[in-house]
């Protein structure tokens, strides 16, 4: 019989080796990503025995919900915050970071420390600092003769903590990713700079920030993709509030879906979610170009 | 790591007062982090007159254990943390696990669909758990494993990044090593268990401290498939601490440090692999 060249032992091999791991991904994320669509043209409160179709419904729904609508406009609103704060302050840290100085390395293992701790820990532990009579801002604050404001319990401040807390918990990850960004500057730069008689601010904006252009790229974008899926921090902390003000995308997602238990339009608000994620991402490929040589 | 010696800095050498400014602003950034960090842990020794005092208070003037004794006393934190050991535990041996044997065929082996496979596993990636997260629950629900070990780990045994770490990884070691051991009659399996993984040490520490991490941290999943008490992890115990007992910091924030404690040290003893790490998949592989 007349076998094609590629089926070998080799060919076999491999596809037996990656069959388990092809399962796993079809049955833990493709099928619940299909799933999650589908369910997202149906009504369907998990007590009925099957969701019934309604065609765009729960899409047309999202427009005219002023909940969602707000929960949207929030979570732009703390991602555009939270990226500004991490770029400006994460390259600046890098920047310090980069310098010959001693005991650099023993500020680096403190700066990257909130990366290895838990959300919840950190939200919790930050709602106590926030504390309006007990917590360290307000009294530090009370110290310099200045009545704190209520933070967290307050509708106009209380996004501005979250992100000040998820800033706090960033900036440090961020910078280590911007330091290996400067690292890979080649030196010959910054001298060939110098014999032309630029300044330390000269070189920063006519060679660190274009070489390091693409570095910028992916914090910015990897910082969005994370902010748009803040949970942990606002469930913590605010469950959504003082009256909905810092309500985000998942947040509200979740509470559909699992206090309300409108499964269906739960899933189209999660597909609302990928497709932003999605584009993001895209964006990402594009300005990297092939994300991985295969 | 190497920033001391990579180059001469940016190349100019400062003047004494800026010197001086860029080390006060290196402390401060450090206060800045190790502030809360301190709150924390000093809350957690004080007694409830000292929380609830008007002054601040750094250091607790008469500190003392109680909120640690009364929080193991009445909140189930052994029960928590063995269970959080447990997942954290089994989903990193079997990350490792199945990362090393999927990347093997991606990074060594010529077959048909190799390209396009890797890229939809990588590509499972840019779909957000949250996103999916009501099928996955009614899939772990079909299969029984709401409020058990299996609901919390299975879902969790294999990770894309991880694939895509270990493939690369294997791709900086040279072919001649398996070549060799091939004309002496090893099997495939047999070469990756004892020529390649014995070299793949750094890489693999790098994955299970990084998985070991994410997962004692995670607070998503185990929300969704824990029901019982029994069951809460060590992040969904304080998470519950804190909506219930708004009063009691003292004993929320000693629990709070119990939870922030294993991470903390594993970074601490371990951080060359966190920068290796970060080198690996946070930029271009």
């Amino acid at each position: 019989m007349l076998r094609p060249r590629w089926w070998n032992e080799e060919t076999r091999f491999a596809w037996l080796a990656i069959l388990p791991a092809v399962a796993f991904f079809a049955l833990f994320v493709g099928f619940p990503a299909g799933y999650s669509f589908w369910l997202s043209f149906h009504e369907w409160n998990m007590m009925s025995a099957t969701p019934t179709w309604i065609g765009l419904e729960n899409y047309a729904a999202l427009a005219g919900d002023r909940e969602f609508l707000r929960s949207l406009a929030q979570t732009a609103l703390f991602t555009v915050g939270i990226t500004a704060c991490i770029v400006v302050l994460s390259l600046g840290m890098a920047l310090l970071l980069d310098q010959k100085l001693r005991f650099i390395k023993l500020y680096r293992t403190v700066f990257y420390l909130p990366a290895v701790t838990s959300l919840v820990a950190i939200g919790i532990v930050w709602v106590w600092m926030f504390d309006p009579q007990y917590g360290l801002i307000n009294q530090a604050l009370k110290g310099l003769g200045v009545e704190g404001p209520l933070w967290l319990a307050d509708t106009r401040l209380a996004l501005v903590a979250l992100i000040i807390t998820a800033a706090w918990r960033n900036v440090g990850y961020f910078a280590t990713v911007f330091l290996a960004g400067l690292q890979g500057i080649d030196s010959m730069y910054y001298e060939a700079a110098r014999i032309d008689g630029a300044g330390p601010w000269a070189s920063f904006w006519q060679i660190t920030v274009p070489l390091l252009k693409s570095t910028i790229i992916f914090v910015v974008v990897l910082s969005v993709i994370l902010s748009f899926q803040v949970f942990a921090l606002i469930y913590v902390m605010t469950s959504g509030g003082p009256a909905g003000a810092t309500s985000v995308l998942v947040f509200y997602l979740y509470q559909q879906a699992f206090t309300y238990f409108r499964m269906g339009y739960a899933s189209a608000i999660g597909f609302v979610l990928f497709a932003i994620i999605f584009v993001l991402t895209v964006l990402q490929f594009k300005a990297f170009g092939k994300p991985v040589e295969v | 790591m190497e920033a001391e010696s990579h180059r001469a800095g940016p190349a100019f050498t400062h003047p004494l007062p800026l010197t001086a400014l860029l080390y006060g602003m290196l402390l401060l950034c450090a206060v800045i982090t190790l502030l809360p960090y301190a709150w924390m842990l000093s809350s957690s020794f004080k007694p409830n007159v000292e929380i609830f005092s008007a002054t601040v208070q750094l250091i607790p003037a008469q500190p003392i254990l109680g909120n640690y004794t009364e929080a193991i006393a009445r909140q189930p934190v052994g029960r928590a943390i063995v269970n959080s050991l447990v997942v954290a535990g089994v989903e990193t041996i079997a990350v490792v696990l199945t990362s090393v044997f999927t990347a093997y065929p991606f990074a060594r082996l010529r077959f048909p669909g190799r390209d396009v496979l890797f890229l939809l596993i990588l590509g499972t990636m840019m779909i957000p758990s949250q996103a999916t997260m009501i099928p996955s629950f009614i899939l772990v629900k079909w299969l029984g494993w709401v409020d058990t070990y299996q609901g919390l780990i299975v879902p969790r045994m294999m990770a894309p990044l991880g694939i895509f770490l270990m493939r690369q990884f294997l791709l900086t070691l040279p072919r001649e090593l398996e070549e060799a051991a091939r004309i002496d009659g090893c099997g495939r399996l047999q070469t990756l268990r004892l020529v390649l993984l014995p070299l793949m040490g750094p890489a693999v520490a790098t994955l299970a401290i990084f998985t070991f991490t994410a997962s004692w941290n995670e607070f998503f999943w185990p929300l969704i498939v824990v029901q019982s008490n029994e069951m809460r992890t060590i992040q969904l115990l304080i998470a519950a601490m804190k909506q219930a007992e708004v009063a009691d910091w003292g004993v929320i924030m000693a629990v709070v440090t119990l939870s922030v404690v294993p991470t903390v040290a594993i970074y601490v003893m371990l951080q060359r692999y966190f920068v290796k790490g970060i080198a690996m998949s946070g930029l271009k592989g």
